[in-house]
């Protein structure tokens, strides 16, 4: 985090109109869950026996987290490979992912039936069942969720120190220090967990054995995860970035995020030839052929990522921003579709089960997704987290 | 960057690709877990079976498990599958003349798949190996209902503050010096409850001694690792017929505990990730001061 890549608070009032109708609808979703937590989750959900993770798991989760890992991406990008010129693009990187993680915390107080015990996680580390790969998410994921605040926390405490005598002032004063000081170590902790818990999520189904679809289900899952959440977080970096931009009016950064886009097109590409040779060396291409819903969301899912992968290769597509943009939307939908597969329509856990997400579930989702948008707006309109528009294009 | 990225960039292969290495030389095949010593089961023999469901009613009472009529319209205990309120059920299996029951339950696996699943030991193997739930450690996230094979954990998903349902062998009752419920009703000792040894040998007598009646193979030996219930099916009629998957015999959780523990044994590869990381970043700092940058 350095103060040359000049950070700055995005001007202009929080109350927009768009900001208005986001909060509506939070609010209303905040009826549904208080009406999912009083009256259990066969009031609210699709959930049965049979399907007992749905939506909220696949997507909230599951998903959220890998679509979370701009942060984690970067890093990787600045620090190890060390590529200073993306410096800029870390920090609104780490906002994301640090909301991204948040909220799906969130989701997780909304799905296990028991939130109340929740706490005994990380209070209970006798109790812990170190053969459960569910666990280590769990442990993993809440300790990435404080260090990525940490990691962010520099952009709090220099809006502070500049702020008002007060309570927070002295907090950053305080703190500021310490953390500047515990960057590296931070930073290492915030490659390493990600780096766990995302082939982690891989490895989960891994348990679910005959029951998951045989094109998903592999013992390269949990590789296959970490490769596809790095790719999915390039592709977020670059989205925020285009949209954030065009939004606040901020230079447009195309010229770093071509470049960008070249690292996403071969780790996208290197994790679809991956997938391929896999289900090629296991014999499982035949089913691939099947008139079944499984491969039909294979080809979809196969398509996305090759034509996402090819395009942000391909220079025509990646130096403008349309192509980029269009390039990081497919990324981020087979990425998505990725996940859902395998923990939904790849999982058949036998005839008489049936799974398709309830309204007042899907709306959930939607309302826990419009908290972010909203938190992310608070944020960026208080504290200096994407770049300051240069001097010579005039802030609007 | 004047730093020789490529340099680094080397560095931190070789480095991963030994933490890789060295993940994979300590994984060791995981011991094959063992029926414990002193270990109970039952034995289901449908031949024997007449479907008269008093182990299904004899369950219901010994377990205090409240009536079940909304799933089915209305008609009184009678759910077409296990269900939170149904830790116990009689199926059956028709294809023209041939007919078969079948008794679905918790199979009280040797190397359970809900055990291995779930993140603070709610699920747990007990001494005598049955498997109970503890829901003072249950979050209830369900991540036993993605791993058992059988599909046996069920959830009270119409309550605010749920249970997992299923079979816990009467542990109850077997603490009281009874055995489980459906054993001691059932009219025609269908379902036989005891040591597990003996089960074991009981099974194989019976198909040495009628080899014409049964299908020629105890379900429950080796399959998923074993299980503490067993199964014996009537000529012709296969345990996929009566509803049991074929699983092989590899315990179910084997895949995905050999690729974890291989991953995290004695957590050496998180530390020298962790270790690699610190130090490229390090001194990528530290370079770059050098080279007279501002300071990040």
């Amino acid at each position: 985090m350095s103060a040359h890549d000049r950070h700055e608070a995005v001007a202009g009032p929080i109350w927009t109109p768009f900001f208005k109708v986001v909060a509506l609808i939070v609010g209303i979703t905040v009826v549904l869950m208080a009406r999912r937590f009083t009256l259990g989750l066969g009031s609210s959900t699709a959930l049965s026996d049979g399907y007992p993770w749905g939506l909220w798991i696949a997507f909230d989760v599951v998903t959220g987290t890998a679509l979370g890992c701009g942060g984690y991406a970067m890093a990787l990008l600045v620090y190890i490979f060390n590529r200073g010129k993306y410096h800029p693009m870390v920090r609104p990187a780490l906002l994301t992912s640090a909301l991204g993680y948040t909220t799906a915390a969130v989701a997780i107080h909304l799905d296990v039936g028991r939130p109340l015990y929740l706490y005994k996680i990380p209070v209970s580390p006798m109790w812990w069942n170190l053969n459960s790969a569910l666990l280590e998410v769990a442990v993993c994921v809440m300790t990435y969720i404080v260090v990525l605040w940490l990691e962010i926390s520099p952009a709090f405490f220099e809006k502070w120190e500049r702020g008002p005598d007060g309570f927070f002032k002295k907090l950053a004063n305080t703190f500021h220090p310490i953390i500047d000081k515990i960057m590296v170590p931070l930073m290492a902790l915030g490659l390493l967990l990600p780096t766990m818990h995302q082939s982690s999520l891989g490895a989960l189904m891994l348990l679910g054995g005959k029951k998951v679809h045989g094109l998903w289900h592999t013992p390269l899952l949990p590789g296959l995860y970490l490769l596809s959440c790095v790719g999915m977080g390039y592709a977020v970096v670059a989205f925020e970035s285009i949209l954030s931009s065009r939004t606040y009016k901020r230079p447009r950064e195309t010229r770093m995020l071509a470049s960008l886009a070249g690292v996403t097109g071969w780790v996208v590409l290197i994790f679809s030839g991956i997938r391929l040779v896999d289900i090629v060396l296991r014999g499982k291409a035949a089913l691939i052929f099947q008139p079944t819903i499984q491969s039909l969301f294979f080809l979809v899912e196969m398509a996305a990522f090759v034509v996402g992968g090819l395009m942000l290769v391909m220079p025509a597509f990646r130096n403008t921003a349309a192509g980029q943009f269009q390039s990081a939307m497919l990324v981020i939908f087979a990425g998505t579709l990725y996940r859902i597969d395998t923990y939904l329509v790849a999982y058949n856990p036998g005839p008489n089960w049936h799974y398709f997400p309830s309204v007042p579930e899907m709306l959930i989702t939607v309302g826990v997704i419009g908290l972010e948008i909203l938190a992310y707006v608070v944020i960026v309109k208080t504290f200096p987290i994407l770049r300051g528009a240069t001097p010579a294009q005039a802030a609007s | 960057m004047p730093v020789d990225r490529r340099k680094l960039i080397k560095g931190l292969a070789v480095a991963g690709a030994a933490t890789a290495a060295a993940g994979v030389a300590n994984a060791k095949i995981r011991p094959r877990k063992t029926v414990p010593t002193d270990a109970v089961g039952m034995l289901y023999d449908a031949t024997r079976c007449i479907g008269c469901k008093t182990c299904v009613v004899a369950c219901k009472q010994a377990n205090d498990m409240p009536p079940d009529s909304a799933s089915t319209g209305g008609l009184y205990d009678a759910p077409i599958d296990l269900n939170s309120k149904t830790k116990n059920i009689i199926k059956q299996y028709q294809d023209g003349e041939k007919q078969s029951y079948m008794k679905a339950q918790c199979m009280h696996c040797v190397d359970p798949s809900c055990v291995n699943a779930c993140m603070m030991g709610s699920l747990a193997k007990r001494e005598n190996g049955i498997v109970t739930w503890h829901g003072e450690r249950c979050t209830g996230c369900r991540y036993c209902g993605i791993a058992c094979p059988y599909g046996v954990p069920k959830y009270e998903f119409e309550k605010s503050f749920p249970r997992v349902i299923k079979c816990e062998m009467c542990s109850h009752r077997i603490a009281k010096g009874q055995i489980p419920a459906c054993c001691e009703v059932c009219p025609r000792q269908a379902v036989i409850y005891g040591k597990y040894s003996g089960l074991v040998a009981d099974a194989k007598k019976r198909l040495a001694d009628f080899p014409d009646r049964y299908f020629p193979k105890v379900f429950g030996l080796e399959d998923g690792g074993g299980t503490q219930v067993l199964y014996l099916s009537k000529a012709g009629i296969s345990f996929e017929n009566l509803g049991l998957p074929d699983l092989g015999s590899d315990p179910v959780p084997e895949l995905q505990q050999t690729i974890q523990h291989g991953i995290y044994q004695g957590f050496v590869a998180p530390v020298a990730l962790f270790a690699v990381f610190g130090a490229v970043m390090w001194r990528n700092r530290r370079a770059q001061e050098k080279a007279g940058e501002v300071k990040p």
